[in-house]
């Protein structure tokens, strides 16, 4: 009895030993499966709609082309779309369907890094490429060599804004900051970093500690004693829209820069049109863009989606199936290890959002859309920069 | 130096919602010996019903902005349906438990503070996101010498020190606060002395609620933003200025909420990333010399 099972429990890792090693090459012609994972229904099914509608375009794109050219030969490809409802556990059961029982070659998504943070060790350890489209904790890809993202990380935000700073002529900077939240300080510590090798000076930075302290007019008056040519804000939604009014109503001129946190109506519902007029951010995509690839982006998502215009997580969904694409015509084998070995050497692959280049630590480098309020408080395409 | 008075200022008008939101906790607790921990949610359902009034209001605007009277009655009708639930949370949750130990009515406390949270964030009308206070004040600054001073401030400050007066008068002065101050100092004598407890224990919810709702009206017109968390952590501060003050002491409280806020705004300017840790390590050294509180009597529990 004893001896019967574990001879059985052997044969099990045998034979998972072995679809293992079977699993992931792909005939010439046949169709290849890539797996997507987003919030379908939940609390994050807006942004799941726009992540399928990205896809759906380059799925089109795909067909109408006669599937993925390789070496001459035509690939179809099938998008295996999983919900994951925006919560943890659900993501890594997807993971485990796609990989065990779709046996896809690569997975598109999650949005969330939280949602990537606890199932990327999943495909990790499958060795199946994964590349996220919006999640931008630096902890991402630091899960292992098969993880990717196609949206730019937290602190390349400051330094887009610090590029931006210094190009519009500003040569002193003041910043509030919350040092007790992750991204709002790795924003301005990336902003001082790069201002202050551009040659610009940090005159003066003032930390509030969490978001339960909604008075900000200590620090605003010190920032403005120290009268700088602009203040750097890369502070969370629930803040921000306080932080510029309270610093308009003490006087403050100064022009005003955030992160993409402040891309949302709701920072000019609390700041007021009239306070938020002439501030900047930095965005990952804006649809007004003039750039033809992404007008051509803008067109085409219009035509297909009744007059939708493409927000940040279409585009970066879009561009992350774009990046497997890429990964899929360049790899030496048509494998999942092949495909990584091709993501992790894309280099300055034209997407709608601007030139994309794989950096060393599998994070983008590309290029950051700068947003202007304009006197309604609607934000404004400004410029590019890449720093 | 004025930028010390410009700080003050900025501190008294913080100092002034905690203060009125402590004076809740602390009529509670000399009452029933209890601390509300929803008492903070009562805040945030008051500025949210303001919301909602202003909006039915709308239509009597006047070239962008309401007329004297209908500010008034937005204030007085969202602090009355907060006084109300005030009263119904009192009825359906907390008297049931008056006579179990003290423990059970604390975690009810803290899961009608999640209740309070959590339902109106699940309707969609409501929703978690923060959503902008219209203005019901005229916003005009004042220059005296060089400290700015907002008519919001001035009316903030004003209106809470009426409040807070008034409402000492009424439990030192009438014969209603003399029985609020009776079952605060035994319960079960004052019911044998003829007092109606429960009608006195209601009373004293409405009141508390009454003020939670008028802090957070005020404090929404200074930071004009409301989402359905911001009473937990103002709930929070203010607990610890009615504990400073003296947890029972109405003086106490009034006293407590200034000393956190002034404290709080002068520890940030000397230096913002250590200020907030500064404010609380002053409090701790206070209770440290007075462990009642400030204004707290020490009670020797007999046994």
């Amino acid at each position: 009895m004893k001896n019967k099972s574990i001879l059985l429990s052997v044969l099990v890792v045998l034979s998972l030993l072995i679809s293992t090693f079977s699993v992931g090459a792909i005939d010439p012609g046949e169709t290849i499966k890539i797996g997507v994972v987003c919030p379908i229904s939940g609390s994050a099914a807006i942004a799941g709609k726009y992540i399928i509608n990205g896809v759906k375009l380059l799925d089109e794109e795909i067909k109408a082309a006669g599937g993925v050219e390789r070496d001459g030969v035509f690939y179809p490809v099938e998008f295996i779309f999983e919900d994951n409802e925006a919560k943890e556990d659900i993501t890594a059961n997807a993971y485990q369907k796609l990989i065990y029982q779709d046996d896809v070659l690569a997975i598109l998504g999650p949005d969330m890094s939280k949602t990537i943070l606890a199932a990327g060790p999943i495909a990790q350890a499958a060795g199946v490429p994964n590349v996220g489209t919006f999640p931008t904790n630096t902890a991402v890809t630091e899960i292992g060599d098969y993880i990717f993202r196609a949206c730019f990380i937290d602190p390349f935000q400051g330094q887009a804004a610090a590029t931006y700073a210094w190009e519009a002529g500003y040569k002193t900077a003041g910043v509030l900051f919350n040092n007790a939240d992750a991204y709002s300080k790795g924003l301005y510590e990336f902003f001082k970093l790069t201002f202050e090798s551009l040659g610009g000076k940090v005159v003066e930075a003032q930390a509030y500690s969490g978001s339960d302290v909604k008075d900000y007019n200590v620090q605003l008056t010190k920032i403005n004693a120290a009268n700088p040519d602009c203040i750097f804000m890369p502070n969370l939604l629930s803040e921000v829209g306080l932080q510029i009014q309270q610093a308009r109503s003490i006087g403050i001129t100064a022009p005003l820069i955030g992160g993409d946190s402040w891309d949302t109506p709701e920072v000019t519902q609390i700041a007021g049109p009239k306070n938020i007029e002439g501030s900047v951010y930095v965005a990952a995509f804006s649809a007004e863009n003039p750039d033809p690839i992404a007008q051509d982006f803008v067109n085409r998502f219009k035509e297909a989606f009744n007059g939708d215009l493409p927000n940040s997580n279409a585009t970066l969904a879009y561009e992350a199936g774009k990046m497997i694409v890429e990964g899929i015509v360049n790899s030496e084998t048509l494998d999942r290890a092949g495909v990584r070995d091709a993501i992790a050497q894309i280099k300055d692959l034209q997407l709608p959002s601007g030139t994309l280049t794989v950096g060393p630590d599998r994070n983008p480098i590309k290029g950051a859309s700068v947003m202007r309020y304009d006197e309604n408080g609607i934000s404004r395409f400004l410029t590019i920069v890449n720093p | 130096m004025t930028t010390f008075l410009q700080f003050l200022v900025y501190g008294v008008q913080l100092g002034s919602v905690y203060a009125l939101l402590a004076l809740g906790y602390s009529m509670v607790y000399g009452i029933v010996r209890m601390i509300n921990m929803a008492h903070g949610d009562f805040l945030m359902i008051g500025a949210l019903s303001a919301i909602f009034i202003a909006m039915g209001f709308s239509g009597f605007m006047v070239d962008g902005r309401y007329p004297f009277y209908i500010v008034l009655a937005i204030i007085l009708s969202a602090m009355i349906l907060t006084g109300l639930l005030g009263v119904l949370v009192e009825k359906i949750a907390y008297k049931p438990l008056r006579d179990r130990p003290r423990m059970s009515s604390l975690i009810t406390a803290v899961g009608v503070s999640m209740f309070l949270q959590n339902f109106p964030r699940a309707l969609p009308f409501i929703g978690p996101q923060p959503r902008p206070f219209p203005q019901l004040f005229p916003l005009i600054q004042f220059r005296l010498g060089g400290v700015v001073v907002t008519s919001t401030q001035i009316i903030l400050i004003v209106v809470s020190i009426i409040l807070m007066i008034s409402l000492d008068a009424i439990v030192q002065k009438t014969k209603f606060g003399a029985q609020i101050r009776a079952v605060s100092f035994d319960k079960d004598a004052s019911l044998l002395m003829g007092i109606d407890t429960n009608r006195v224990i209601s009373y004293t919810f409405l009141i508390g609620a009454v003020l939670a709702a008028a802090s957070g009206i005020f404090y929404a017109s200074i930071y004009p933003q409301v989402d359905v968390y911001m009473g937990s952590w103002l709930g929070t501060k203010s607990f610890i200025a009615a504990v400073i003050g003296g947890i029972g002491s109405i003086r106490g409280a009034i006293l407590g909420g200034f000393i956190l806020g002034i404290t709080e705004i002068l520890a940030t300017s000397i230096n913002s990333n250590l200020g907030y840790g500064i404010g609380f390590v002053i409090l701790i050294v206070i209770l440290l010399i007075k462990p009642a509180g400030i204004l707290g009597k020490t009670e020797i529990d007999k046994v």
